[in-house]
């Protein structure tokens, strides 16, 4: 067991608790993550010459982060702990790593994959203008480097994010012009009774929304985005309110997403099966109910596996070391597994209340005008991929890929992928998980040629 | 309207380090990073290889790829994860093509 090399990939929740686990037990594992600091992207740290205090920082979920941070703190000396390091390709059970501008190549014997997610879009007119953000990055632009994404903020979309970011955003002085939903009011209230099982969670959504109320900032709900307005930023945003009447806001800046979608890339290169799950209109990792993938020895865990949230990542991080515990034959771990399966149920309980009263506008897909870019690396046009399907017979989404290299870019289609799969589906009448997801290629992020090639060939110039 | 994206929340208590957007002089602080440095100075990062139209970065935790700026030396970095430094020099008009 000692010999046995043990890596955990990212260093958010999931993956901070999974190494808590996997010390406790005496081993001591390799952390291999991509920021400069633990906590992933829900408790991300500032630089430390930002010197915020944590309520500021993280509201209610101060505690948590701090739990976090200090757990990771105190495993430091026992953990191989490496940040700034992009795991850019895996082969078999070697990682290709990347790290201060250096390559290095590392055999694993097991692997917990905890990488996390990133905001899920639906393009509309004008997304790709300076001044439009995810959700997560105007988050992000407040969380770490202390600023809004704007002057005048539009938040839009349909997240629990998107009430407790205009929040954050209002109470650290920003002037959040209006929080425009995209799930109707009846929807959220047929959600209620799920949503109560959220106790705490639920109350403080309550408070954000309660809040902005109280404090005068429009919150409209079934609303349909329509354009974001001019022509070297964003000037203004158009919309069609919930009685179907075209709205317009001056602003300039957007911050929107429609939740969250799995970073899996890392998992497919393995060899991972996937499950599309139809509730949450996302592709997630097929696990066996204890953290374990498809591919032995390859565990998984957090929003990097099923999006579920942070709380729930701090339990599948450590469901995942547990059964990684209980497959070296470390003792039995039954008992510990069961008790984290049974939060996780009842997690899940108000998970799916959530996906509800934050629906996913999957309809939004079709809607999309032809002239609207879909693949902002690629500049492909909604039009083009329906051309795809149309005139060249694409039929999955990696044929479209192939026939208008919509997803072909720098980003691999993680942007993109979801409204391409809903543009094909609107058209070919189909269930959207017949289209298949994107094709993972190494490097699953750029990386510069001379890591490739250790020796580059004679006749390329760097 | 406002000549920056972004607007500052705060935490100005910081050292000052100089960069260059497109041969222009201007201020950001220590802490940043350099979609920040560079978005509370102008509103673009660099101008789009397919459409040659303004981009400011989309997701910026590193996940989008949109925000890659080039320096004046040609060096090429993800502006959304890396730490600005003094002095750098930055090209927004810089062809982009298809490399990294």
């Amino acid at each position: 067991m000692a010999s046995e090399r043990i890596v955990i990939i990212g260093a958010g929740p999931a993956g901070v608790r999974a190494a808590q686990i996997l010390v406790a037990a005496g081993i001591h594992p390799i952390i291999l993550d991509e920021a400069p600091m633990c906590g992933g992207q829900i408790y991300r740290q500032q630089p430390p010459v930002l010197q915020r205090d944590y309520s500021e920082l993280y509201g209610f979920e101060a505690p948590k982060a701090k739990r976090l941070h200090d757990t990771f703190e105190s495993l430091r000396g026992s953990v191989d702990y490496r940040s700034d390091c992009l795991v850019w390709n895996l082969e078999q059970k070697n990682l290709h790593i990347l790290h201060a501008g250096n390559s290095e190549t590392i055999s694993v014997d097991r692997l917990i994959l905890a990488t996390g997610a990133m905001d899920r879009i639906l393009p509309f007119t004008g997304w790709t203008l300076p001044g439009v953000f995810t959700l997560g990055g105007a988050q992000i632009a407040f969380k770490s480097q202390a600023c809004a994404i704007g002057r005048r903020t539009v938040f839009l979309g349909s997240s629990p994010l998107l009430p407790y970011i205009a929040y954050q955003y209002a109470k650290a002085g920003a002037e959040v012009v209006a929080v425009l939903d995209t799930t109707a009011r009846a929807a959220k209230i047929r959600a209620l009774p799920g949503l109560l099982s959220g106790g705490m969670t639920f109350i403080k959504g309550l408070y954000f929304m309660a809040w902005l109320r109280t404090h005068n900032i429009k919150y409209e709900y079934g609303v349909t985005p329509g354009e974001a307005l001019g022509d070297q930023n964003v000037e203004g945003l158009r919309y069609t309110d919930q009685r179907g009447n075209q709205q317009m806001l001056e602003c300039d800046a957007i911050a929107f997403g429609y939740g969250l979608r799995s970073e899996m890339q890392l998992a497919d290169l393995a060899g991972c099966d996937f499950r599309f799950d139809p509730v949450s209109c996302n592709w997630c990792l097929a696990l066996d109910g204890h953290g374990r993938t498809s591919v032995r020895d390859i565990y998984a865990a957090g929003d990097g596996a099923t999006i579920l949230g942070a709380d729930a990542a701090e339990l599948s991080g450590a469901r995942a070391a547990h059964a990684l515990l209980g497959d070296l034959n470390l003792g039995s771990q039954d008992t510990a597994l069961g008790r984290l399966n049974q939060e996780l149920d009842r997690m899940n309980i108000f998970r799916s209340a959530l996906e509800r009263a934050f629906a996913y506008p999957h309809h939004l897909a079709k809607a999309i005008p032809d002239s609207c870019i879909v693949c902002r690396c690629e500049g492909v046009t909604a039009g083009e991929i329906r051309s795809a399907v149309h005139e060249l017979g694409a039929d999955d989404i990696n044929r479209a890929k192939a026939f208008c290299r919509v997803g072909m870019g720098r980003c691999q289609g993680r942007v993109c992928g979801p409204a391409t799969e809903g543009i094909m589906a609107a058209v070919l009448n189909r269930d959207q998980a017949t289209l298949g997801r994107f094709r993972t290629q190494a490097p699953v992020k750029p990386v510069p040629m001379a890591c490739v090639w250790e020796k580059p060939p004679e006749d390329i110039v760097l | 309207m406002s000549t920056s994206q972004f607007h500052r929340l705060g935490s100005p208590d910081r050292s000052r380090v100089r960069i260059t957007i497109d041969g222009h002089a201007h201020e950001c602080l220590v802490g940043d990073t350099l979609l920040t440095a560079m978005l509370t100075a102008v509103r673009h990062l660099r101008i789009s290889e397919c459409d040659g139209k303004p981009r400011a970065g989309f997701c910026l935790m590193g996940v989008c790829q949109d925000c890659w700026v080039t320096l004046a030396g040609g060096q090429r970095l993800r502006a959304c994860t890396t730490e600005v430094k003094q002095g750098m020099a930055i090209d927004t008009t810089a062809k982009f093509d298809h490399g990294i």
